[in-house]
């Protein structure tokens, strides 16, 4: 049994088991704190932004989903100041590819606009990005548009850790970065693709999605989690 | 013979093939050397296609997105084969507000080729890059893997123009 740690989040005081992140202990002790990229079962890396807190004594803002507890640590998961940098992000996020909600399987069940709506996005203050690429539907059962693709990897992350195929990956870098399966192959033609559905079961948008029904529709939630705990025989 | 994994990945087992796998064994088909055995690669062939980017992912025992991630990551690596002749255009800052634009356009309207492509009988490669670390000549393109410094729309051209008839010649 690990050492516990205490330490105090949004002014309450909770006990954290030592090596846990900020994340986790919030989770546990039902503290709400909004993620995107970050996903139950597999690994975090902090990209998106959205789940960063103040730690009293530092200037800095950091991803409570990769930093560590530490004893008497002082965290605040919730000002002014983060709220701003939240809408940013998701403002961000929206910005990069064409998101248009009416047209997308995800709509009512997508984390990305429940974030926006959360948050009070309601228009944006940069121009948007309107990417042209080509939507896959090769495969029989999935599709993929990259187009509404916000580049969380939490597919990857998945095959790679949970299916342990690694079918998929990042091409090219930055905000012309694209999810690609194998040799960037059409995702039918994809050698190594076991059509597991567990990509498009952890995907919070609608970009990889089972053909043919809306989302709300497939059930998938925590899909991935379930797994994980299911593996580690609890 | 060990099982070089060409005949899989239709790459002609030759002496560029036989290189190429001294270094991934020198690595001891280490999954951390991707990069080098990347590096060695291109250098042999000149470019990375599928099918060498295939036999390294075999080779390494690495998923082939893995492999073509980093790849396509790194501005190092083509993954087209380029062209006889390649001319490169220094886009740093310097260069570019020293006219590199005006430079690259001319270029592509003179020679009917975009920048990052080749033209379509595979003579001329255009390619655009980041600081070439020149910027006190700036701006810069390089021709062939000469730099040509302070460079003006006028002397690109000439010295483009100077090495395909070049290679004319010889091919007379």
């Amino acid at each position: 049994m690990s050492k516990p740690i205490e330490l105090t989040i949004d002014g309450r005081k909770v006990v954290a088991e030592e090596g846990e992140t900020i994340l986790k202990a919030a989770k546990k002790n039902g503290i709400y704190v909004p993620t995107l990229c970050y996903l139950e079962g597999v690994s975090s890396f902090g990209g998106c932004r959205l789940c960063m807190v103040e730690i009293k004594g530092s200037p800095r803002l950091f991803a409570s989903c990769i930093t560590p507890v530490a004893e008497g640590m002082e965290v605040l998961t919730d000002s002014e100041r983060l709220r701003r940098y939240r809408k940013w992000a998701v403002e961000l996020l929206l910005a990069e590819r064409p998101h248009v909600c009416s047209v997308c399987v995800a709509n009512g069940s997508c984390e990305l606009q429940q974030l926006a709506t959360e948050l009070g996005v309601d228009h944006l203050r940069v121009d948007r990005e309107w990417t042209d690429y080509e939507v896959d539907l090769t495969h029989e059962r999935f599709a993929y548009d990259p187009n509404r693709c916000i580049l969380c990897t939490r597919c990857i992350r998945v095959c790679d850790e949970v299916e342990g195929v690694h079918t998929l990956d990042l091409m090219l870098r930055g905000k012309n970065s694209k999810v690609v399966f194998d040799l960037d192959e059409n995702w039918g033609f994809s050698q190594s693709c076991t059509s597991c559905g567990k990509c498009s079961a952890a995907c919070p948008v609608g970009a990889l999605y089972v053909k043919g029904k809306p989302l709300s529709e497939v059930k998938k939630k925590d899909l991935v989690s379930f797994i994980m705990e299911r593996r580690s025989g609890k | 013979m060990p099982d070089s994994g060409a005949a899989r990945t239709g790459l002609k087992n030759d002496r560029r093939l036989q290189m190429l796998e001294a270094t991934i064994k020198q690595h001891q088909y280490s999954k951390d050397a991707l990069l080098e055995i990347l590096h060695t690669a291109q250098e042999l062939y000149g470019y990375l296609d599928r099918d060498l980017l295939l036999h390294v992912s075999r080779q390494l025992r690495l998923p082939p997105s893995q492999v073509y991630g980093v790849a396509t990551f790194y501005n190092l690596f083509k993954l087209k084969k380029p062209g006889t002749h390649v001319v490169t255009v220094c886009m740093g800052t310097a260069c570019y507000v020293k006219g590199a634009e005006d430079i690259v356009s001319a270029v592509e309207r003179e020679f009917n080729v975009i920048r990052g492509g080749t033209t379509g009988d595979g003579r001329l490669s255009l390619f655009v890059t980041r600081c070439i670390g020149a910027c006190a000549m700036a701006p810069n393109a390089i021709v062939d893997g000469e730099t040509v410094g302070k460079a003006t729309v006028e002397n690109v051209l000439k010295r483009v123009k100077a090495v395909l008839e070049a290679e004319m010649v010889e091919a007379r």
